[in-house]
């Protein structure tokens, strides 16, 4: 018997398997990474419970679940608006490094101050330093026309070597030892918590009110129905009238002020100063989060809590199973790759006769 | 400055930029016939673990390098079966074969690291470097499997039409863009250090792709481009030694900028573009259309 498999455009477009995609990739992911835990001789059932189930089990736990997921919305919120209009601003890691640099930098200057005017003031520079670090390239991709992808990704690394130009240059904390840290922000400078005693901070409240935004522009804005027109086809917008740079440009500094805003949260909630490694990886990761959540902002929200999961399963790892925390990026990794795989179903019909 | 000195530092040079030669020669080609693969990173510390942990077990370079070129071979794979075979985009996958790759193998060498090894003279591989250079040059300019690979990347769906076919021809760019990878793995970890240490490509796979980019895609170009970088990140630290007031991260930062600034310049110009990158570059071959 020979089996024909044929594969076709899909003409019928399937919500449900947009919808049910992202859930695949997930179940693959935990099948293969119960195999990997086989390798590493290590009982699946128990690496589970510890990477999945432990961290979340009590308050702190949900409060730092909290915690990671809330940069990783707000960047995955803000690059949603690049991707939907089809431009690759893979840079947000360095666009959250510009926001913390510049929100920081105010909360340094200021270091005497006890103005609750203080942190408004740092959470505005933050948005701007992200929106101005996210204009070069667009200004570049729009004026010389230069790919955006490759130049938003080499700005991050420029970024990270500015900011680790001012902790151990001019902003080094000169009662910190020698060590490469800024001087903590003054306490006016610092990101109210929502409960005594844990570490998540008013930034869920930024994230939710980003999402309900996002969602209307989306749903009821022009400018909403022009980034889709123009992510299915730049042509088509551009017959349509609509100002395909301008769309570029406003894309671009939206979801560079989100990655700046999520940089100052940082710095100014969880870590308290400036220093090298403010930012595990949210940038990138949160380019996983927007994929997994579909551009959809309430998607979003739900793949935000799920990869912040793996960061603190990876946590709890490495101190309970003796594999480094790095294990996160496997699954993160792991979930990308079969999202994208599962995407296949999605724009192709397979039929096996 | 003494005669021994600039020869210690040129030798520093030429041992330390290798792996940058490597990585990014491999990319030029992939990228050659118009697939960009942002898994560097991944796919160089995934080369890298596995020569490590087949040299500790077996105590041969030779399987070590083996191992650590099937390591590439299978990675860079995948990412070829998702970009070609199921059309993803190669952003997105790209960046999940880095971010899969840093993970898997930080696992791998947990238990190994620390051990000691023999490492290998680095001089074979750095000689080796100039030749694959030489050659990837000969390869896509003066022949006509080179000239397919030319011209699956400019236009694959004129490349199609003529016959050839284009999926194979990528899944070779790809594998073999994924072999220099490991190989420049190995040599950081077998040659260069050598020793395993979570991440310890340092960002050398970002540095590479930049590379391609800084070389206008044409392989001596990466030559030169290459011993720019690579001895820039080297006088960075001698110029402190003899009390330069410039700040290092001026330095380190010198690639990215510089790239960006020839990306503008080729950019800028149409036909200047179309001279340099290959027009196909990122955009998916889609059969059924």
């Amino acid at each position: 018997m020979v089996y024909l498999i044929s594969i076709k455009l899909r003409e019928d477009y399937s919500n449900l398997i947009f919808y049910l995609s992202p859930l695949v990739a997930v179940v693959l992911t935990l099948f293969f990474g119960s195999f990997i835990f086989l390798i590493l001789n290590l009982s699946p059932i128990e690496s589970f419970k510890i990477f999945f189930i432990s961290p979340i089990s009590n308050s702190y736990g949900i409060s730092e679940l909290f915690v990671k997921a809330t940069p990783l919305a707000i960047i995955a919120l803000g690059l949603s608006y690049c991707f939907k209009n089809n431009i690759y601003n893979i840079g947000a890691e360095g666009q959250l490094t510009m926001g913390a640099i510049f929100g920081g930098g105010i909360g340094l200057l200021f270091n005497d101050s006890t103005s609750i005017f203080l942190l408004p003031l740092m959470i505005l520079f933050g948005a701007i330093g992200g929106a101005l670090w996210a204009s070069i390239p667009a200004l570049l991709k729009t004026k010389f026309n230069t790919n955006e992808i490759l130049t938003s990704l080499m700005l991050t690394y420029v970024a990270l070597f500015i900011l680790d130009y001012f902790v151990v240059g001019p902003w080094k904390d000169p009662a910190g030892y020698g060590l490469p840290k800024s001087m903590p922000f003054p306490d006016a400078g610092r990101l109210p918590v929502l409960f005594d005693g844990l570490r998540i901070h008013i930034g869920v409240y930024f994230a939710i009110i980003i999402c309900f935004i996002t969602h209307i522009v989306y749903n009821k804005t022009l400018f909403g129905f022009k980034l889709r027109v123009s992510g299915l086809s730049s042509k088509a917008s551009q017959y349509a009238g609509f100002k395909y740079k301008n769309l570029i440009f406003y894309t671009f500094i939206i979801s560079g002020a989100c990655a700046g805003l999520a940089g100052l949260f940082e710095v100014s909630g969880p870590i308290g100063l400036l220093y090298r490694d403010i930012s595990p990886n949210y940038g990138f990761t949160a380019i996983i989060v927007a994929f997994l959540g579909r551009l959809n902002p309430i998607g979003i929200i739900l793949s935000s809590l799920l990869i912040a999961l793996t960061y603190l399963g990876a946590e709890d790892a490495q101190l309970f199973l003796k594999i480094p925390s790095a294990v996160g990026f496997v699954f993160q990794g792991l979930v990308l790759f079969f999202l994208l795989g599962t995407d296949f179903l999605n724009k192709y019909k397979v039929s096996i006769s | 400055m003494n005669i021994e000195l600039i020869i210690g530092i040129l030798n520093i040079v030429l041992i330390s930029t290798t792996p940058l030669v490597f990585a990014g020669i491999g990319e030029l080609v992939t990228e050659k016939s118009g697939v960009l693969n942002l898994g560097l990173e991944g796919l160089m510390l995934v080369g890298a673990v596995t020569g490590f942990i087949t040299l500790v077990l077996t105590g041969n370079h030779f399987y070590s390098l083996f191992f650590s070129i099937i390591s590439g071979v299978i990675l860079s794979g995948i990412f070829a079966f998702l970009v070609l075979n199921l059309m993803t985009n190669q952003i997105a996958t790209g960046l999940a074969l880095t971010i899969f790759g840093i993970g898997l193998s930080a696992m791998l060498g947990k238990k190994f690291s620390g051990t000691p090894i023999e490492g290998l003279n680095p001089y074979y591989f750095i000689t080796i470097s100039f030749l694959l250079v030489f050659l990837v040059s000969y390869f896509l300019f003066k022949t006509k499997s080179g000239l397919i690979v030319r011209a699956v990347g400019e236009n694959h769906n004129s490349a199609y039409a003529l016959g050839y076919n284009v999926i194979k021809t990528r899944y070779m760019t790809i594998i073999f863009g994924g072999i220099m990878s490991s190989i420049a793995g190995f040599y950081i970890s077998i040659c260069y250090a050598p020793m395993w240490q979570e991440g310890m490509t340092a960002g050398r796979g970002w540095i590479a792709l930049a590379l391609v980019v800084f070389a206008t895609w044409k392989p001596w170009r990466l030559l030169v481009g290459a011993y720019i970088f690579g001895g820039v990140a080297i006088m960075q630290m001698n110029l402190q030694a003899i009390g330069v007031k410039l700040p290092g991260q001026f330095f380190n930062m010198m690639p990215y900028l510089a790239t960006i600034i020839v990306l503008v310049f080729i950019s800028s110009n149409k036909l200047r573009l179309k001279l340099s990158a290959p027009a196909s570059l990122n955009i998916p071959f889609e059969k059924n259309q």
